[in-house]
């Protein structure tokens, strides 16, 4: 009886189960990329835009960003491994992954991918070190010094000690070497950012096959947005973080109870409006560059209408318009440009606005992703898809709403996790 | 050492280095080793002879042990119907594995349509197949390698390395691909290589009780179904993506896609 449970379950079809075909559609079709596959792109970009975000104090000196680019770049450093978390829940095969690295075969997209990424995130941690070598030291020494340590303070002390790397020195002369070298780092970690998702671009659009993925300017709008949702997650959680700090000030809690030099309400709340206000400044300009190429694509395709426009024209302006007109555009371009671009603009405003940003993007991937494979090859039929929200099986779990939140919560959790180590928020003589 | 000594050796090393180096790059062990180079499969298709009977489809998931009832087929047949008030309807129901015995169209969701036999202006069947392109999407895609070409032109899966991204399957102009679902990799028509390197017929062509299905080797000028390549007008599915299918139809109507 088991047996034939297993038997008949397997006999279900990869994609089937949130597919619906409709008209005429090829036998082998279903939408086999589903949400996880619109995950990555949304996870790759926030890594890359919140240290775009960070570079813009490190590189170009944009000193009133310090505290938020500081964040930005441990927050980038908790979205890193998360950006490989959905492309491995998402392969058939997913103890092979490793195959990617040891045999690539690099006519592919997908075949570098494992490179850029390492590359990538051996910058980050390298300027992460430079950044909190200082503080590091410093911890060290201090446990160091500390007479009886319990098992604990002695764990941390070892870890710590690790941690420098055995560089000791924190004399000025060596602490702007740091700097130097961070800065050198960042300007390297610019263009690996851009250049990690824009190839996630690339991923797409060089899929000939597909009428909708298939444009050069993909790569493009990706970086564009990249940058747009990174930015956004970085205000909300520094605001949501900032609350959370005045919160525990006003109560008198954890740091606050014991340190006469933790920073009071008014200073959290000045740094708070003055960072916010600069950083979605770069949130508008950078919503601006991505819209103009979205739509600029869109009217092409329209002007254009090569064969395969009858059917996109459908699947975008009558299937998808809701998705795409009300939801992306709509709620998640226009009204929080609006909210953010009219006068009297507030940290609350500006809050709100990056929720909906963050929320337009990932419906603009969930467009492009799932609208790519909303129509048949055979341009004579439709596919629809369901998200999977109570899991049946494992595989429902891992490409359904579970699965999608267990990749969405799991930066959050490392944030927590790495923030123990290297504090986001650190008084300003302890960092660069 | 002198300096001038010192340099006198290294162009030394480096020359006597780069013959065994430029020696891999001569033999190709591919090349080598290849089983029979002289011969280039072609896969030919008549519609005009095909009656939707669905016995290659059959035979196909027989042979190549695809689940009768997995809704994916390495190969199937498409029904055309054009009506006089031109309208254009397709479908395949399970890929054809039952042929085609009811005269009404499905149009998916559970829905039919059934058409008035005097309204029918023109109506055909269209078996499909992995095309073996020469220059296939499939393949360079492939992120570790895991489906090649083979020298004798057929394009194949490694099962036990591929890793089931499903880039190959987007990839794919026709719709061949799918993942099997058992063996949870991306899985294709093979030209029935384990038959065809045996000296048989694949099972789609022993099928065949038209001959509306047969193979043939193109390098061979003297293979009867290369004659018929070379001599009578026949056409290819979607061109445009320079992918240059090695499957070739006679009788292709410029809908069929």
């Amino acid at each position: 009886m088991v047996g034939e449970i297993a038997k008949h379950a397997a006999m279900i079809v990869h994609g089937e189960a949130w597919t619906t075909k409709e008209l005429f559609t090829l036998p082998n079709e279903y939408i086999y990329w589903s949400i996880q596959i619109v995950m990555y792109p949304y996870m790759t970009g926030l890594v890359a835009g919140a240290f775009v975000l960070s570079s813009l104090y490190h590189v170009f000196g944009v000193v009133k960003l310090k505290e938020i680019a500081r964040f930005s770049l441990v927050f980038s450093f908790a979205l890193l491994p998360v950006a490989m978390m959905p492309l491995l829940l998402h392969l058939q095969q997913p103890f092979r992954g490793i195959n990617v690295m040891m045999t690539p075969h690099f006519t592919s997209a997908i075949a570098a991918f494992g490179f850029v990424f390492s590359t990538y995130a051996c910058i980050v941690a390298t300027e992460l070190w430079l950044v909190y070598r200082k503080f590091f030291v410093e911890t060290a020494l201090a446990l160091k010094a500390q007479k009886d340590r319990g098992i604990i303070d002695s764990f941390r002390f070892l870890m710590f000690k690790m941690l420098t790397l055995g560089a000791w020195d924190i004399g000025h002369e060596a602490l702007e070497k740091d700097h130097k070298a961070c800065k050198i780092m960042a300007s390297i970690g610019i263009p690996v950012a851009c250049f990690l998702h824009g190839y996630a671009g690339f991923i797409f659009g060089s899929v000939k096959a597909n009428a909708l993925w298939m444009t050069p300017l993909m790569p493009v709008i990706f970086i564009c947005s990249a940058v747009v949702s990174g930015v956004a997650l970085c205000i909300l959680c520094y605001v949501v973080v900032q609350e959370i700090r005045k919160f525990m000030a006003k109560r008198k809690i954890a740091r606050w109870a014991k340190d006469p030099n933790a920073p009071s309400i008014e200073e959290l709340e000045g740094a708070k409006h003055e960072e916010v206000m600069i950083a979605s400044n770069y949130l508008m300009y950078f919503m601006i560059a991505a819209l103009t190429l979205e739509i600029l694509d869109l009217i092409f395709r329209g002007y254009t209408q090569v064969k395969s426009w009858d059917i996109l024209r459908e699947v975008i302006m009558e299937r998808d318009f809701n998705k795409i007109f009300v939801l992306q555009y709509g709620l998640g371009n226009i009204l929080p440009f609006l909210l953010m671009v009219l006068p009297g603009r507030t940290v609350r405003r500006t809050t709100i606005a990056t929720v909906l940003v963050l929320f337009g993007v990932f419906m603009m991937r969930y467009n492009v992703v799932i609208g790519g494979q909303a129509f048949s090859l055979s341009f004579a039929g439709f596919m629809d898809y369901t998200l999977p929200i109570i899991p049946h099986d494992l595989e429902t779990f891992k490409e359904g709403l579970f699965g999608a939140l267990t990749v969405a919560v799991t930066p959050f959790v490392l944030f927590y996790f790495i923030n123990k180590v290297m504090p986001a928020f650190l008084k300003e003589e302890s960092t660069h | 050492m002198e300096r001038r000594e010192f340099l006198q050796k290294c162009i030394m090393v480096i020359v006597g280095a780069s013959v065994p180096v430029s020696a891999l790059t001569l033999i190709d062990p591919k090349k080598v080793f290849a089983e029979n180079p002289q011969i280039q499969w072609a896969f030919l298709v008549d519609t005009n002879k095909c009656v939707g009977c669905g016995f290659c489809v059959k035979a196909c998931k027989t042979e190549n042990d695809i689940p009768f009832d997995a809704h994916v087929s390495r190969t199937w047949v498409e029904r055309y119907v054009y009506t006089k008030d031109d309208k254009r309807y397709v479908d395949s129901p399970d890929a054809a594995l039952y042929g085609f015995t009811e005269s009404r169209i499905d149009l998916g969701r559970g829905e039919y349509k059934e058409i008035d036999k005097d309204n029918v202006g023109k109506a055909f069947f269209v078996p499909k197949l992995c095309n073996h392109c020469s220059s296939p999407a499939c393949t360079q895609v492939c992120p570790v390698g895991a489906t090649y070409k083979t020298d004798d032109g057929v394009v194949l899966v490694d099962r036990t390395w591929c890793i089931g991204c499903g880039y190959c399957i987007m990839a794919c102009p026709y719709g061949a691909r799918f993942f099997h679902p058992i063996a949870k990799v991306a899985d294709k028509c093979t030209f029935c290589y384990h038959r065809l390197s045996k000296g048989l017929d694949s099972a789609c062509v022993n099928a065949c009780p038209f001959k509306a299905r047969r193979m043939g080797n193109i390098h061979d000028k003297n293979d009867p179904i290369t004659q018929i390549i070379m001599n009578e007008r026949v056409g290819v599915l979607k061109d445009e993506f320079g992918t240059k299918p090695q499957a070739f139809y006679i009788g292709l109507a410029q809908e069929v896609r």
